[in-house]
Order: C-alpha cells, then sequence, then structure tokens
C-alpha cells in the first residue's frame, strides 16, 4: 500500500477545510474550535491542528490531502505536514486583499520546505468581489510557470480542476518511465 | 468582478504597480481618511487624476503653473463659462495666447502633483471601476507609471521602513528591563506619553492605538521611536522549536528554488497518471 500526499495551505479562512470536504471520501478529521480570538471572529470555527482528508485511488494507493491550520500561532504545524510531499496547493481568499501578503508568506516558507511543485488557487471566485486569478498572480508575484487557477472551493468539479492542475504539472517533471 | 480593498491591506504602490503590469483601463477610486480622489488608466498609463477639494478645471491649473495671472483666469472664465477644458485650451491655442507644449506639460504636472499626494494615503478604501473612464472634456495626458512608481515609492520609504520594523502590531509591548535611561529623564511628547501610559503585556500595539485614536502610521512611529530609544520591548510570541528546513535545504541568501529548478517529485509517472484518472472521474 503506497500512500501520497497533497498539502492544501494559505491565510485563516481562505477556504481550505471547505476544500478538503469537497472531495474527501471520507468527512475531513479536521480539529475545529470555536473561535475566541475577536480580530479573527470572522468565523465560526477555525483549523487549529489540521485537516485530514482522503481519496482511495485503487488497492495500492491512497491519496490523502493535508490542510494547514490557518491561524499563525500553529505554524509550527506546517514544516512537519509537509514533509514528503507530492505538491501543494496555495487557497488564497480571493474577496479578502488584507490576506495577500500573508499568502505570499505562506507560499515562500513552504517553497523553502520542499521544492516541489505547487499551484496558487484564487478562492471565493462565486463571490462578487473576488479578485480574478490573473490579478493575484501579479500581486501574490507568483513566478512564471507556476499556474494560478480559480477556485470554488465549494463546488465539487472546481476542486477536482484545481487537483487535477497541480497534477499536471506534477507530471511535467516526473520522468518518462 | 471588481478590485476592491483598504489601502492599509493594499497601499497605493502595489495598485499602481498592478495597474501597470496588466495594462489595465478603468478608473481607481479612492476614499482617504479625509478626502477623496479618482485616477484615470488607460492601458496602465495614467491619463487623469482628481483630488477632492482641488480645482481642476484647465485654467486654474494654468494660474498655478504661472502661465495665467488671476486676473486673466477671472477674464478666461467669465468668457468661456460653460466650455469644456477642451474647448478652452483649443480656442487658446488656436488664438495664438497659449502654446500646445504649455497645456501639455501644465495638466501633467498637475496630475502628477496630485498622484504624490496619494501616495502618503495609509488608509482607506478603494476600489477599481474597469469601464469607467470620466474624463470628458477634460485634457487627459499619458504617464508611464514606473516613474510614478519610483518617485512615490521613494517618498513612502519611511512608511514601509516603519512596517518592515514592526510588521505586526498584534502584539503586546512591556517596558524595557534594563533600559537606557530612565523614563524621568527622557523628553516625551504628550502622543509618547499617551502610548506609554497603556504599556502594558495585556495591551496590543493595535490596542493602544484604538485607546488613543490613532492611526497605524501614527502608532508605528511612536513605537518605532520609543523601541529605538530603548524604553520599551516587544513581547514575542513564543517561537517553533523546529528549526526551517530552508537552513538545509538553501542555504541564506541564494536564490530560491524557480519553477524551473523544481524538484522532480520522488513518484512514477503511472502513478501520477493513476491519481489524474481517478479524479477525473470524482
Ligand atoms: N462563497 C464561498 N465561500 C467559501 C468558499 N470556500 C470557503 N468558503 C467559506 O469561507 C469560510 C472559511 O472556510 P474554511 O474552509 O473554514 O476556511 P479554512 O481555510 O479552513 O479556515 P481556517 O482553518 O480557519 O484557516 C467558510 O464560511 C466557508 O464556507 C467558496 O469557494 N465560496
Ligand atoms: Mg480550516
Amino acid at each position: 500500500m503506497q500512500t501520497l500526499k497533497i498539502v492544501v495551505t494559505g491565510p485563516f479562512s481562505s477556504g481550505k477545510t471547505e476544500l478538503i470536504q469537497s472531495v474527501s471520501e471520507i468527512d475531513v478529521v479536521s480539529t475545529e474550535r470555536k473561535i475566541s480570538q475577536e480580530a479573527e471572529r470572522i468565523k465560526q470555527q477555525t483549523t487549529v491542528a489540521m485537516d485530514f482528508g482522503r481519496i482511495t485511488i485503487d488497492d495500492e494507493l491512497i491519496l490523502y490531502l493535508f490542510g494547514t491550520p490557518g491561524q499563525r500561532r500553529f505554524d509550527f504545524m506546517w514544516e512537519i505536514l509537509s514533509e514528503g510531499m507530492l505538491g501543494f496547493v496555495v487557497l488564497v481568499d480571493s474577496t479578502r486583499p488584507e490576506t495577500f501578503r500573508e499568502a505570499r508568506r505562506i507560499l515562500d516558507t513552504f517553497r523553502s520546505y520542499s521544492p516541489v511543485p505547487y499551484i496558487v488557487a484564487a478562492n471565493k471566485q462565486d463571490l462578487s468581489d473576488a479578485w480574478p486569478p490573473e490579478d493575484l498572480r501579479i500581486v501574490l508575484h507568483v513566478e512564471p510557470g507556476v499556474k494560478v487557477v480559480p477556485c470554488v472551493a465549494t463546488d465539487r468539479e472546481s476542486v477536482k480542476e484545481v487537483l487535477l492542475e497541480l497534477l499536471y504539472s506534477i507530471l511535467e517533471l516526473v520522468d518518462e518511465e | 468582478m471588481a478590485l476592491k480593498g483598504r489601502l492599509e491591506d493594499f497601499g497605493i504602490t502595489q495598485l499602481l504597480n498592478l495597474i501597470n503590469l496588466a495594462r489595465k483601463t478603468g478608473t481607481l477610486y479612492l476614499e482617504g481618511a479625509q478626502k477623496n480622489s479618482y485616477l484615470c488608466f488607460r492601458e496602465g498609463k495614467l491619463i487623469y487624476a482628481a483630488l477632492e477639494g482641488v480645482e481642476d478645471s484647465l485654467p486654474v491649473i494654468l494660474q498655478r503653473a504661472n502661465v495665467f495671472t488671476a486676473e486673466q483666469v477671472r477674464m478666461i472664465q467669465t468668457n468661456m463659462a460653460g466650455r469644456t477644458d477642451r474647448d478652452i485650451a483649443q480656442v487658446l491655442i488656436t488664438s495664438g495666447r497659449l502654446q500646445q507644449q504649455v497645456v501639455v506639460k501644465s495638466v501633467r504636472d498637475a496630475i502628477l502633483d496630485l498622484v504624490y499626494q496619494i501616495f502618503s494615503w495609509h488608509e482607506g478604501q478603494f476600489r477599481f471601476e474597469p469601464s469607467k473612464l470620466p474624463v470628458q472634456g477634460k485634457i487627459t495626458t499619458s504617464i508611464a507609471l514606473e516613474n510614478v512608481i519610483m518617485e512615490g515609492s521613494r517618498r513612502v520609504k519611511e512608511w514601509e521602513r516603519l512596517q518592515d520594523e514592526l510588521p505586526d502590531l498584534d502584539i503586546p509591548l512591556k517596558f524595557a528591563e534594563r533600559p537606557t535611561t530612565p523614563l524621568r529623564d527622557v523628553n516625551l511628547s504628550v502622543e509618547e506619553w499617551r502610548v506609554i501610559s497603556f504599556v502594558n503585556p495585556s495591551n496590543t500595539i493595535r490596542q493602544i492605538a484604538q485607546f488613543n485614536n490613532m492611526s497605524e502610521l501614527q502608532i508605528r512611529k511612536i513605537v518605532y521611536s520609543l523601541l529605538q530609544a530603548g524604553l520599551v520591548e516587544i513581547i514575542r510570541p513564543p517561537r517553533p522549536t523546529v528549526a526551517p528546513a530552508s537552513a538545509r535545504q538553501v542555504p541564506e541568501g541564494m536564490p530560491q528554488p524557480t519553477a524551473a529548478q523544481m524538484q522532480r517529485p520522488a513518484v512514477k509517472r503511472g502513478i501520477v497518471q493513476k491519481l489524474i484518472s481517478r479524479i477525473r472521474e470524482l
């Protein structure tokens, strides 16, 4: 049995739990807590350790999706989660420019952990305030060759597209057998 | 899709950079702490700017540029009431009273002057409307944003330095354990005293600003100078104990790997293809 891992990271409340939930065959094992700090009370729950979703590929192969906790005070978890990952998704809430700087910082941190392929997913594209992916590419200084794709984490088809785009990027780097 | 947000989070420099790189056409509306403004762009070039409280009719611009006297401006305004700036310019130029280059330069300088004022705005709302260009009858120009950004950033250097020195306002302050100078021997401004009086491990810098009704820029300046003077210290959150892997993989000062240099994932091609077909059929 081989297990593979993709990490979904991004700022607080960018939609990581939602994204994993949309494609996981198990209920996301997430460690949600009610939010206590006033400053962060823009939603009811937050992930405090990690999210954990699963997609069984076949008898020998399982893909795990790990979501990082959004709040900075849990970032000691990041490196542990990134160990051995196939690639990662940086999920950004496209409607909240106040989180873009943080998104860039997270992107840099993960890249420094492991130089595996990654993509940026511009989430919440169903909302009218969403910044378009092309603009996010510019403001996040995403390097050429790395994809910035639109995403609606609540929509399974959209999430599939995000994962596929990441896998295509991975495929490009894998040798012919 | 609208681009909107707060200048606190996404500053003027970043906005102009985006407009420049994406070659956008449209109008950037700004609601600052004191005034409103709008800047118009065509294909990433600045063509017009207006700022609340700054009269932007052509005669007044020409007066500010010392091309006309107040008296002359009054005459023009009386004789050509209701005409657009374009009409006025055309009449003045064809009658030989004004050279076209003078109009172009004066308008350009006036627009740049406004934009540089706006660079100092660090608070407020912005919104970019791609379809709008409210410049009917106005004399527009075409200014490459690179230069504007360079000059503007030079002017906001101070703000950015403060931002770097003090990236996080959600941390508390405490009095320095061994201050180099006792507090009573230091000359503090009223503002600085007001901040000092709230220094306490249970108040974050942001809260202190709120108690005192201070803007981010104000509180940053004050806290920065108090830190520099060694009077207060930041209470840092505990650091993670794991050393960052970056130290192992990318030696300090070395460029980060680019997409082209990305490591080949330790996985077989067939496996990635299996993942792809499985996810496709989900
Ligand atoms: N409209 C819309 N809402 C979304 C989308 N994705 C997530 N949300 C909402 O955004 C909020 C945050 O989503 P979460 O999945 O909890 O975000 P998270 O990244 O796991 O947050 P933390 O674990 O706290 O960092 C929730 O209210 C979601 O329902 C989306 O694509 N569109
Ligand atoms: Mg979560």
